[in-house]
This record gives structure tokens, sequence and C-alpha cells, in this order.
């Protein structure tokens, strides 16, 4: 359980981490694939009221509107809980696919709340995320598989 | 048996696990879209917030030390040669800036005497305190930044921020370590300016991008160039009048539309800067001063010691903690 809480502030440190503005644009939904992930390995603990959490901590810790990202991870967290059993029996890169649709969801969820409260719409950039979780998930899961297995044996 | 009852207690916790998860997303699909509600409808939760971000703070901490330390290493690695050099540069520019404000507190001298001879007040000095970023990336699709000051330093709601140049913008929620400050180009602020060339009074709107401003409410026929500098008008009641905004860059002639349409870039550096000033405006009247020779020899007074505006002003300061 600590390493599930580690995670996550570790995914919310890096996603208030200051990088160059080049490659601002392209910051993985580090929130979102952690939750994904232990939603995926710890489907009888980590669910929609773990989501709901780590978004209201997210939007605390961001500064945006409270409740927008607890409301997009919340329903991740249902979605992904649904589907755990399924996704799990995936290789690896069709895995990748089935995070991309749920970071997706995720993106889209923003999308609506930003309009909701009459926020400009944000430039096409704003999808982007969502392909570099893509690319990342077999190597994220890998290394937290690893680590997961290293805190195990201790 | 034992082991019988057992297993069933096993399996039994495979399946039940609570209410049904359908359910649990509409809780908690009912209570973000609730507090969405509230965040953004009426302005409920500012307190909860701000209490709740206290809690926030580690994180943000955490995230902004690498920056931080790289600034630092920076810092130890410059040769004495580039300080040296900065240094003169510093106090070149000090003494330019010093020689200015002789004239400046020369200037506000004259001009107060005569709004005293009118019989009008006028705020003279502002109280101000420099507040340094938290190096954290807030929500992307606002324009907002963190400073490393909060309600423990007497930073209040509604204070306006100023970086070298001009203004930046002002602070809407603040705990007791830190405050976040809306930047004038947020796409829900306006600000109240005027046109120094000419005194027009309108009002600037931000856009959601990092160097542009709007002036949606003027005529076609109003007198306004490329080029005009905006200051603020101090109509509000939150900015002090007078400290420069933006730069007239664009005016435009929309016929669809009724209204000119006027584009302006922010002066101040609103992605750049590491520093920012936190501004106590003073908006007591003046108290009434009967004898003009007593006002000019205290102003005389004022002008001899190297300028501190900020300890010196008269005026009753308000929100001094």
């Amino acid at each position: 359980m600590f390493l599930v809480g580690g995670t996550m502030i570790g995914a919310l440190t890096l996603m208030v981490l200051p990088m160059p503005a080049m490659i601002e644009d392209y910051r993985p939904q580090w929130v979102t694939l952690i939750l994904i992930y232990w939603c995926l390995v710890r489907p009888t603990q980590i669910g929609v009221f773990s989501g709901f959490a780590l978004g209201i901590a997210h939007d605390l810790v961001s500064g945006g509107l409270l409740g927008a990202h607890a409301l997009s991870l919340s329903v991740v967290a249902y979605l992904t809980e649904e589907l755990h059993r399924r996704i799990r029996a995936f290789p690896l890169w069709q895995q990748a696919v089935a995070v991309w649709l749920l970071l997706l969801v995720e993106r889209l969820l923003s999308l609506w709340v930003l309009g909701a409260i009459g926020q400009p719409t944000p430039a096409l950039a704003y999808w982007l995320p969502s392909f570099v979780g893509l690319l990342l998930w077999p190597w994220l899961s890998l290394a937290l598989d690893r680590l997961r297995a290293l805190v195990m044996e201790t | 048996m034992v082991e019988v009852t057992r297993r069933f207690i096993l399996i039994k916790a495979l399946f039940v696990q609570g209410p049904s998860p359908l359910l649990r997303l509409i809780t908690a699909v009912l209570l973000s879209l609730g507090l969405i509600t509230a965040d953004a409808r009426f302005r409920h939760l500012e307190w909860v917030r701000s209490t709740l971000a206290l809690g926030a703070y580690p994180v943000q901490w955490l995230a902004s030390q690498p920056t931080r330390m790289l600034r630092a290493l920076d810092g130890r690695l410059a040769t004495e040669a580039d300080l040296r050099e900065r240094n003169a540069l510093l106090e070149r520019e000090n003494l330019a800036l010093r020689g200015q404000m002789q004239r400046f507190l020369a200037l506000q001298a004259e001009n107060s005497r005569l709004r005293d001879l009118l019989g009008s007040s006028f705020k003279v000095s502002d109280r101000v305190l420099v507040a340094e970023l938290l190096e954290v990336e807030l929500d992307p699709y606002r324009q907002q930044v963190l400073v490393d000051k909060g309600s423990a330093s007497g930073v209040y709601i509604g204070q306006p921020v100023l970086d070298a140049n001009a203004v930046m913008g002002q602070v809407v929620i603040t705990n007791a370590l830190t405050a976040r400050v809306l930047l004038i180009t947020d796409a829900d602020h306006a600000l109240p300016v005027q046109i120094n060339r000419n005194g027009l009074r309108t009002i600037a709107t931000g856009t959601g991008l990092v160097d542009q401003l709007r002036l949606p409410h003027l005529p076609k026929n109003a007198d306004v160039r490329v080029g005009d500098l905006l200051v603020t008008s101090g109509m509000g009641g939150v900015f002090p009048s007078g400290y420069p905004v933006a730069r007239i860059v664009e005016v435009a002639d929309d016929p669809s539309s009724p209204f000119a349409t006027v584009k302006a870039e922010p002066t101040a550096r609103l992605d750049r800067s590491h520093e920012v000033l936190l501004v106590w405006t003073v908006d007591a009247p003046e108290p009434p001063q009967d004898d003009a020779g007593r006002s000019m020899q205290a102003d005389g007074r004022r002008l001899s010691p190297p300028p501190v505006p900020e300890e010196e002003s008269p005026q009753p300061e308000r929100n001094r903690s």
C-alpha cells in the first residue's frame, strides 16, 4: 500500500514538474497512467473512490477547478475496474492500445469540463499526451511490475 | 467443517466488494459534478480549497526543487568576472534609477500639492513585498502562477501583483504559505485601463494566450493607435492607477462587429519573471494638509535620503500584518 501511495505522489509531482517549453506539450498523463496500472493490478483495493481521491489531489496540486480531474479519474477507474480481466489477458501492445483508449476518455472528459465552465477550447496539442502515454505504457507497466516484485521480496 | 467455512469466507471475499461499481461510479460522478458546480458557479469552496491546498504544498515544493537546484548551481558556477560585470551593470542601473526617482519624488510632491490646491485627495505611495514564483506548472489551460508568500505574510485575495515592468495579475487564492495569482491574460480576467496618450478609459480582457489582451469595448471611432501604452486607470479599486499594462499591437476594423478589434501585448514578462512584487494599495484618502509649506518641507526631507518609499509612506496602510 505504501508503494501505491508513493507512486501516486510521484505521479502528482511529475505532473507539475516544470519542463522546457519545447516538450511541455508532450507531458504524459502520469496520474491517469498510474491509476490505470493499480486498478489493473489490484482491482479489489483500488477503484472508483481511489480515482476520485486522486483526482481531488490532482486538482489541488495543479490548482485547477476542484472536481474536474476527480470526475474524469473516477470514470477511468470505473472503466478499468470493469474491464480489468480482459485487459490483463491482452498481450502488452494490445494492452497499450486499451490504455490509450482510457487515456482518451480522460482527455475527453477534461475537455468537456473546460467547455462547460467557458474556457477557450485548447489547441490540437491537447491530445498529444495520450499518444505519449500509448508509447510509454509497456515500459511503465514493466518497470512497475519489477518494482512491485522488489518490494514483495523484502 | 472449519476448512469449509474458511474457504467459503475466502470465496465470499473474492466476490463481495461492498456497493456495486456502478453505484460507486454514480456517487463519485455526482460528487465531482457538485464540486465543479460549487467551485465554478458559486465560488463556495474558496476556504475549503485554501485549507486543502496547504496539503498540496509538499508536492509543489518537491516539484520546484530541480529548477531551484539548477538555478543555485548556476549561481555557484558564475565566474568572478561575470559577477563583477553584473555588479557594475546593476550599479549603473541603480544610479540611473535613483536619478529618475529623485525627479519622480519631486514631481510627486508637486502633484500632491497641486491636488491639495484643487481639494482632491491623491494616493501617493504603495507598500510592496517581493515574492518568488514557485516553479511548478499549474493547470496548463489557465493563466496563473503560484508565489511563495501567503496570508502569513499578509497577502490578501484581490491583491495586485506586478513585475519589474508592469502589472501581472491579482491574487485569487491564498493560504498560509502560498498564493495563487491569476494573470491578466487569463480568459476570466478583466482589467480597467486607460490609454496613456489621451486618457481614454476602457477595459482590457485576457484571451487565454500569454502574449495577448483584447479591448473589446472600444467604438470604431475611438482614438487608439498601434504603439499606445495602456496604464491601469484605478477604476476597479483593485489595481493602483498609473501602472503600465500593455502596448497596442493591432487595431483592426471588422465590418461585422459594432466595435473595433483592438489587441494589445502585455508589457510584463508574464512567462519569464522569477520574482514578482505584491503591492498594498493605499486607498485611504490622504489626511487633508492644511499647511502647504509644511507638506513641502516634509517632502523636501523625504527627498534627501535614498528613496525607500514603502517605509516612508505617510498614510495609514491597510492589511499590514
